[in-house]
């Protein structure tokens, strides 16, 4: 295997309709207008030696080494700041430029410790620098001042800095920094935090995170920019230190959140060094957050198991036996709870980490080997409305932009999304282009961080009052409507004009005026109506929504009048504008696509459609049934009822993530066989009779999909530790079943779905091979994908518009429950935390606290940090508060990333109207103090403790 | 002590709310803040963070890149010796050493009554009447012995 480089251009690619023609040495080089020499010197294949650039950030021109001769202008320009001109000459070798380069590069290197072991590992841009200019020995002594050690006893202005290794993931060693500032300019630039900063003035410079504090400790988000950035070493990964340099590496997609960032992988032997974002990742074009580039080490933690097990009954301690009895055991179960209890009486769970191959394999299983359509996917806990919302409005159930349109965006509404915790990658491309002058919206009951933080401030934030998402959005159309900010020539070509007036009519009706909403949401009218004015006129609106949108009782109505608003305005079907849901899991967009859903085949396409049957009817040889099949709730009250009895769970673990902790416990210890197939024994394993040890991201061929709907590749860099990748243990169970599956390679699977579901037609892994990635449809029409969707055309044909009045959740508050809770997530812990608490990361998250405003604190005697107990109408759970202010009053929020605190007991039954999806974002709640655990918690940690008894296998031969 | 902290946080706090809405108000609110204190408190790095909506880093970076932003408390007086080439050429470095030993105490010391702060300052436009410093912002060229004594003498008050 090969290790992937990437070309440096030094400067970043510049936007312009202008050429200009200039030579540099010699050569005749054509470039956009305002280019930098130094770049387009690197694109006629000519590197200028230089330190302090990089094409990730904006030229500085601190080091001088990059310095160039332009003819008929005097001096020495450095060539990264250096615009090109139409018609120079440049020179980037002479022998003046030379010595300066040499005399330059000798200064460094005179204040760089000689034993660097960067250097000598070669991860030292520096050292290749002094090669490159030909520095082979320094006149200066090491005795002068410099930055090496600490002065004398008694000697002033000490300009040395203790090394830094608060960080968990990387060292700062201040003796090899050369003060560059592209860690500096890295942090601002590219993530947008401006946690570092250069401190002092002159040889006294040194970079410091924060007020010089440890970069633990300092507003640093551990993204990793300044680290990639670094050319010297100071900053540098931990694990290089330990391991050593790479040998090897291979691009693959990350397995969490559902922007799907590009990684190169980088290897030694079987085990991962680092992961280090790669530049033509589409999805986020070199950046990367904590969870990413650092948090992989749950792919080598013990917890995770590596070898089938089997139990008789759930009290019992795990069995660990071979692949062939615990896949017999499943085989014989499941046939002989169909033969006793029906077809029905058994079904599935897809999972949105594992790839589009083994989703379309489990729901394959299920419709094929099953015979029934009971298939469901953890989609059903997040963005189900979205499907069900974008298909009716627009017709297709995904996000219409790719998240490059984010930069011609000049007006931003996000909605019940916090992108800097959840989608931090996405976040720093957004508060990049608000800094650089777009205007925000945010729609949210909590200050997130966006509303305002170092450079950003949102133009309005209206905190509504959570379960008010429709009435609000619906007060915003009826200002755009009643003002005449509407599109008028966009609704009447695209959209139906007479059903745009029927709309109009109904959000004109008083009731929707912001006045009158303002009683219900608690947002004062005359923010609505600012709001709605900004994103109407203030050019290309885009809006991003999250699980603040989707998690309530009308979470599809929600997405609906999201759809209204940008039909009204005109703002889809070019880049800047659009909606776009931000998927939560890496693969999330792919699981739904793929047909995991009981009602749908892959491509959305539902299961009543005769044609569409037939496409798989004979293609897999059987009957498929015309009714939808079970939704994960449903599949949980038929097993309380006793009429289903068994489930394969591949990577989801519904007794953490899905609604009423307790009526899930009840329904899979009702089941006979429930076979949990996953890395660790997460919550639901708690209640399963048979274990298939899963595999990671790292360990397997195959594609995920993010949030802009672009199929990106991952791709095996070490081999599985539990022996197979999880679409071969899928096929293995297949074939126990009796099916005759043969599948050799992933590829093989996606050119099945290719063959039978129009959108993915032009898929391949070879067009995968030679684009990177590419966004469906892709298939006749779009050879190449689809980056913007809904150009020149609704895919449905005319855009829908459709009436959202608000109904008020059932769940209220009441003297009991005064209080709303609403949930979400932090930068550092990812959904259940499975992968995130077992990393360093718990460093940032130790515990998920409740967030509680002063005002109900002190009403209840609660000071922070204090133990609280959080009760609603549907059980309680315990935990610590944290007052702030940035919930309203009358609002708590907390994360749900640890399994002790069980926030989902806490959350009710209600769900979407149109999808069920639970409403996790609402439960009226009561918060009192609290001296320990509740009841639940304690009996739920003994019989969790109890079910992870394991015996390990006999060595039989 | 803690009776000062909410003192200074209140200065700090009048101090911010007077400039945050003017244009480039981070120099002038550090400038003010060091005029009614004295120095620039720890302390009020984040809370001048958070009124401009910067970064913590970015307002530390600007307050330790002025040497007249001071992390504590100068003494009652301030004697800036100017120890630059031009009147290092006329004797300034035994100057400095004079004025050392006369106030006894080093440069970047403060003396143990806080009387006086003694610092290095690199040139203050008055090299033709080197050698130089400055006493509480008032100038003071060609200094002998004799000036120098008499330095040492007001700024020991």
């Amino acid at each position: 295997m090969c290790f992937v480089n990437e070309t440096d251009y030094g400067t970043p690619a510049v936007r312009s309709d202008k050429t200009v023609t200039l030579t540099i040495d010699g050569q005749s080089v054509t470039v956009p207008e305002g280019t930098s020499i130094m770049r387009a010197a690197r694109e006629a294949g000519i590197a200028v030696p230089k330190l302090c650039a990089n094409d990730m950030v904006k030229a500085f021109g601190s080091c001088r080494l990059c310095l160039v001769e332009v003819e008929g202008r005097g001096g020495t320009p450095a060539s990264c700041t250096t615009p090109v001109a139409e018609g120079i000459s440049v020179n980037t070798r002479s022998d003046r430029l030379k010595s300066i380069r040499k005399g330059v590069m000798e200064l460094y290197m005179s204040d760089h410790p000689v034993d660097c072991p960067a250097c000598a590992a070669g991860n030292c841009e520096m050292a290749n620098m002094a090669e490159t200019v030909g520095l082979k020995q320094n006149r200066y002594s090491e005795d002068g001042a410099n930055h090496l050690a600490p002065a004398p006893e008694g000697e002033h202005g000490v300009n040395f800095k203790e090394l830094d290794i608060s960080n968990p993931y990387f060292a700062y060693d201040p003796s090899k920094c050369i003060v560059c500032s592209l860690c500096v300019r890295a942090c601002e630039e590219q993530q947008g935090t401006f946690a570092l900063t250069v401190e002092g003035r002159g040889f006294e410079s040194r970079i410091t995170a924060g007020m010089d504090e440890p970069f633990l400790q300092s507003e640093c988000v551990s993204c990793g920019a300044c680290v990639q950035a670094c050319p010297t070493g100071a900053l540098q990964e931990k694990s290089i230190i330990e391991m050593g340099m790479p040998d090897r590496s291979a691009v693959t997609t990350c397995a969490y959140c559902g922007v799907g960032c590009s990684f190169k992988a980088e290897m030694k032997g079987e085990e991962v060094v680092r992961m280090v974002p790669y530049k033509d990742g589409k999805a986020n074009r070199g950046h990367s957050c904590v969870k990413g580039r650092f948090a992989y080490g749950y792919a080598t933690h013990k917890d995770r198991i590596l070898n089938p097990m089997v139990r008789e009954k759930i009290t019992d301690p795990w069995r660990e036996v071979s692949w062939e009895e615990a896949l017999s055991h499943v085989a014989d179960a499941f046939k002989r709870i169909q033969r006793e209890h029906g077809q029905a009486a058994i079904g599935g769970i897809t999972s949105s980490r594992c790839t589009n191959e083994e989703t379309y394999l489990v729901q394959k299983l299920v419709r094929q080997g099953f015979g029934n359509n009971n298939v469901d996917t953890c989609a059903r806990v997040c963005h189900s409305p979205t499907g069900y919302g974008l298909k009716t409005t627009f017709g297709t159930s995904a996000g219409t932009q790719d998240f490059d349109s984010v930069e011609h965006a000049d007006v931003v509404l996000v909605i019940g999304a916090n992108p800097t915790d959840g989608h931090p990658v996405f976040g720093s491309r957004l508060k990049k282009r608000l800094r650089e002058g777009a205007k925000l919206i945010v729609i949210d009951p909590r200050r997130i961080d966006l509303v305002r933080t170092p450079h950003v401030e949102a133009a309005y934030h209206l905190p509504l009052r959570p379960g008010t998402n429709v009435a609000v959005l619906t007060a915003l159309a009826h200002v755009i409507v009643a003002e005449g900010l509407f599109n008028e020539a966009f609704i009447r070509e695209r959209c139906d004009w007479e059903e745009f007036q029927d709309w109009a009519s109904f959000v004109l009706q008083p009731e929707n005026s912001p006045e009158a909403i303002e009683k219900a949401s608690g947002v004062p009218a005359d923010l609505i109506r600012g709001a709605a004015r900004l994103y109407a006129t203030g050019g290309n609106g885009a809006i991003y929504y999250g699980l603040g949108v989707t998690e309530h009782s009308q979470g599809s109505t929600t997405v609906m009048a999201i759809a209204n608003l940008a039909m009204a305005t005109g703002n889809i079907g070019r880049p800047g504008v659009g909606v776009n849901p931000l998927r939560g899991q890496n693969n999330v967009q792919g699981s739904c696509d793929m047909g995991s859903f009981p009602h749908e085949m892959p491509g959305y396409r539902h299961i009543s459609e005769d044609a569409t049957r037939a496409i798989y009817e004979s293609l897999w040889g059987v009957k498929l049934d015309n009714e939808p099949g079970l939704r994960i709730p449903n599949m949980l009250d038929a097993a309380i009822e006793g009429t289903f009895r068994g489930i394969y769970i591949q990577g989801e673990d519904i007794l953490q993530s899905d609604p009423n902790t307790r009526h899930v416990a009840a329904g899979l210890e009702a089941m006979e066989c429930v076979v949990v197939h996953d890395l660790f024994l997460n919550e639901t394993a708690n209640y399963a009779h048979v274990f298939l040890p899963g595999s990671t991201f790292l360990e397997k061929e195959g594609t995920f999909t993010n949030a802009e709907r672009r199929i990106n590749r991952v791709r095996k860099v070490m081999e599985p530790k539990n022996g197979y990748a999880d679409w071969e243990v899928t096929q293995m169970l297949a074939r126990a079943l009796g099916r005759d599956w043969n599948y050799a390679h992933p590829s093989e699977i996606m050119a099945e779905i290719a063959a039978t579901t129009p959108s993915f037609a032009g898929v391949t892994y070879d067009l995968l091979e030679e684009k990177g990635s590419v966004q469906w449809p892709c298939n006749e029409k779009a050879p190449e994908g689809t980056p913007i969707m809904h150009m020149g055309g609704f895919v449905r044909g005319k855009g829908k518009f459709v009436r959202t009045a608000y109904v008020a959740t059932d769940e209220k508050v009441g003297p009991r429950f005064p209080l709303l809770l609403t949930t979400g997530r932090i930068l550092s812990q990812y959904n259940v935390g499975a992968q995130t608490r077992r990393t360093h990361n718990v460093l940032w998250h130790e515990e998920d606290l409740l967030e509680i405003h002063p005002f109900d604190a002190e009403n209840r005697g609660i000071r922070d940090r204090d133990w609280v107990k959080l009760r609603s109408r549907a059980g309680e759970t315990t935990l610590r508060a944290t007052i702030t202010e940035r919930v309203a009053p009358g609002v708590v929020y907390t994360t749900f990333h640890h399994p002790t605190t069980q926030a989902n007991v806490v959350t009710t039954e209600y769900s979407d109207w149109a999808t069920n999806c639970p409403e996790y974002k609402v439960t009226a709640v009561e918060v009192a103090p609290s001296n320990g655990p509740t009841d639940w918690q304690e009996d739920y940690e003994e019989h969790a403790r109890r079910s992870r008894r394991i015996t390990p296998l006999e060595a039989a031969e | 002590m803690q009776h000062a902290r909410t003192e200074n946080a209140s200065t700090v706090q009048s101090i911010v709310e007077r400039w945050r809405e003017e244009e480039g108000p981070l120099l002038p609110i550090l400038n003010g803040i060091q005029q009614e204190l004295g120095y620039v408190p720890r302390e009020s790095v984040p809370v001048i963070a958070e009124a401009l909506n910067l970064s913590r880093a970015e307002v530390y970076g600007v307050v330790s890149f002025y040497h007249d932003y001071r992390e504590k408390p100068a003494g009652r007086h301030v004697l800036k010796v100017c120890r630059a080439e031009a009147c290092q050429s006329v004797g300034g470095d035994a100057v400095a050493e004079r004025l050392e030993q006369l106030l006894g105490i080093r440069f970047h010391e403060t003396s143990a009554d806080g009387a006086v702060t003694l610092e290095p300052v690199y040139c203050l436009g008055l090299c033709a009447c080197a050698p130089s410093a400055m006493l509480d912002g008032e100038v003071i060229g060609r200094i002998d012995d004799e000036k120098a004594v008499d330095i040492a003498r007001r700024a020991r008050a």
